[in-house]
């Protein structure tokens, strides 16, 4: 799937970590939580990084956002790339309408109200909720609430995009659209990925190629590509062999903290 | 390579949309306004009757003199001359200038305040419980000091309606600010929100419903300063309904009395209720009101 010239522009998208490691707190109280974690996303890569409790899985999505900085190593995005990050909650603005939620990022970015008003308009087509957009977030389900997140997040225009467990609280039927429905977005759009779950099954349903961190400290010990052609099904038996694969390595992860 | 028994078509819209429809319905939900202004009203209106007749039967009793206790159809009669009269509409336009006049000084002093403390840690640890500190003081305990410092002038009442309402605005701040969620700051941040704008978008739209709550309980404590004040620091020339009570008192008026009474009980009642308008309105664009199941 990767060519073999990469142009300069494309190159936006890289994510780049070279011995990440973060410490919390200091002295005798101190936890590592990553440590020296080296990882290279390539432009428009769809990467899962799955682990169990305590892995810093969360903590390493923080540090490529921007929203904290790493104890050591170095971490490079490109030139002027502000990754956009999505949680496991919506985090919408429970103020304003679902348009009004989307036009937040648009008006930070100084965009005229015309070209906003419009861009608001492609964002809910984007994510299939065109007639939604004077409703309050309170009104929505869980998984629309997590799409106008999505809207909202694809609003910066940014080439990188940060999940951390977005799906881990929706049922299995909604969390299933959903992954159609991103799979679909970041094809269109070529986005770089970073997808941080505990969901096994998920990580082979989404990936292009799946990072499993060891916990306490976080540190990445397997890593394997998923070359199943897309779309994918969640419940095809090739997902199921990858997922099997991985849930083994995890197994034996967990268990070795239990001794 | 392909898994041909299994499909792999995309998903249609309708798929979407439908499962949409199905996880919404039943979330809104069906109550006429009528039923809803009588379910709120009949309470109230039962429980003023009962006090009205609770009243009366006080008067009947004879525990006190007619003219200390008078019963509800003179206060009420007395009440009706009184609406009419331009002694009332005068004192209440002086009360209400200085009401609004006072409460404004209070909410600027209450939100620079609260915003300091809440953001600056110094401030924090010297301030933050003097805040609480100054609201535990009954507010007529300033008036001696405050009629020191100014005289029998508006100045001294409007001093002691900024003390007493003041720290509530505060601290209505400080809670608003203290408890916007951690997530939404981190989204706020995240979609290009920072220094300022942070405030603008975030933090104060999220604090508003704590602020509001504080401006609320400090319009109770301004009206409260308010009328202590004007009982105490009689202007002669300006009639305001505080003074209009102290008169009322000397002149051993009791149905007036009672009546300019009824008057500071409805005009504060009036006051709190548009506050408690504007709280309901903004949690129920919050969707709070729906999530208590209300």
């Amino acid at each position: 799937m990767t060519s073999t010239t990469t142009t300069p522009r494309s190159a936006t998208g890289a994510v780049a970590l070279s011995g990440v490691t973060k410490v919390y707190g200091r002295g005798e109280n101190a936890v590592l939580a990553l440590d020296g974690v080296s990882l290279d996303v390539a432009p428009g890569e769809f990467v899962c990084l799955v682990g169990a409790s305590g892995c810093g899985k969360s903590t390493l999505l923080n540090l490529v956002a921007g929203l904290d900085g790493p104890s050591g190593g170095q971490i490079t995005l490109g030139d002027g790339v502000n990754p956009g990050l999505m949680f496991q909650e919506p985090a919408l603005f429970p103020w304003l309408t679902v348009e009004g939620n989307l036009d937040v990022p648009l008006k930070l970015r100084g965009l005229p109200r015309a070209e906003r008003r419009e861009r608001v308009a492609e964002l809910l087509r984007t994510v299939h909720l065109a007639d939604f957009g004077r409703k309050r977030p309170h009104e929505l389900s869980g998984g629309m609430r997590q799409r106008v997140a999505l809207a909202r997040t694809l609003a910066l225009d940014t080439p990188v995009l940060l999940m951390d467990e977005p799906f881990g609280a929706l049922d299995a039927m909604t969390r299933d659209i959903l992954h159609d429905e991103l799979e679909r977005i970041w094809s269109e759009r070529k986005l770089t990925v970073l997808f941080v779950t505990h969901n096994v099954r998920e990580a082979a349903r989404l990936a292009d190629r799946i990072i499993l961190l060891s916990s306490r400290p976080g540190r990445i010990i397997y890593s394997t590509r998923v070359d199943v052609p897309r779309p994918r099904r969640i419940d095809s038996p090739e997902i199921a062999l990858i997922a099997a694969e991985v849930t083994d390595r995890l197994r034996t992860e967990v268990g070795r903290h239990g001794q | 390579m392909a898994s041909d028994t299994l499909s792999t078509a995309p998903r249609t819209d309708a798929e979407i949309s439908g499962l949409d429809a199905l996880e919404i319905a039943g979330r809104e939900k069906a109550s006429t306004r009528a039923n809803r202004i009588w379910a709120s009203t009949w309470p109230k209106a039962a429980a003023l009757a009962i006090a009205l007749g609770l009243w009366q039967l006080v008067v009947w009793s004879g525990w006190k003199d007619p003219w200390a206790l008078p019963g509800p159809v003179p206060v009420f009669t007395d009440l009706g001359h009184y609406l009419a009269s331009a002694a009332l509409w005068d004192g209440l336009a002086t009360t209400a200038r200085r009401a609004v006049v006072g409460f404004a000084a209070a909410v600027a002093v209450g939100l620079v305040l609260g915003l300091g403390v809440a953001r600056v840690r110094v401030l924090r640890a010297a301030l933050g419980s003097m805040i609480t500190a100054l609201q535990t003081m009954p507010s007529i305990a300033w008036f001696p000091l405050a009629i020191l410092l100014f005289q029998l002038t508006e100045q001294a009442i409007f001093f002691v309606v900024v003390l007493g309402a003041a720290p509530s605005v505060a601290n209505g701040v400080i809670h608003g600010v203290d408890y916007v969620p951690p997530l939404l700051v981190r989204a706020g941040r995240n979609i290009g929100a920072r220094g300022l704008n942070l405030y603008r978008y975030v933090i104060a739209p999220a604090a508003l419903p704590a602020i509001v709550a504080g401006l609320k309980q400090g319009w109770a404590f301004a009206w409260r300063s308010l009328m202590a004040g004007e009982l105490l620091v009689v202007i002669a020339e300006r009639t305001s309904i505080g003074a209009q009570l102290t008169y009322a008192r000397d002149f051993s008026d009791a149905p007036r009395l009672m009546a300019i009474m009824i008057v500071i009980l409805v005009v504060g009642l009036l006051v709190d209720a548009a506050f408690g308008a504007a709280d309901r309105a903004i949690r129920r664009r919050w969707g709070v009101l729906d999530q208590a199941g209300q």
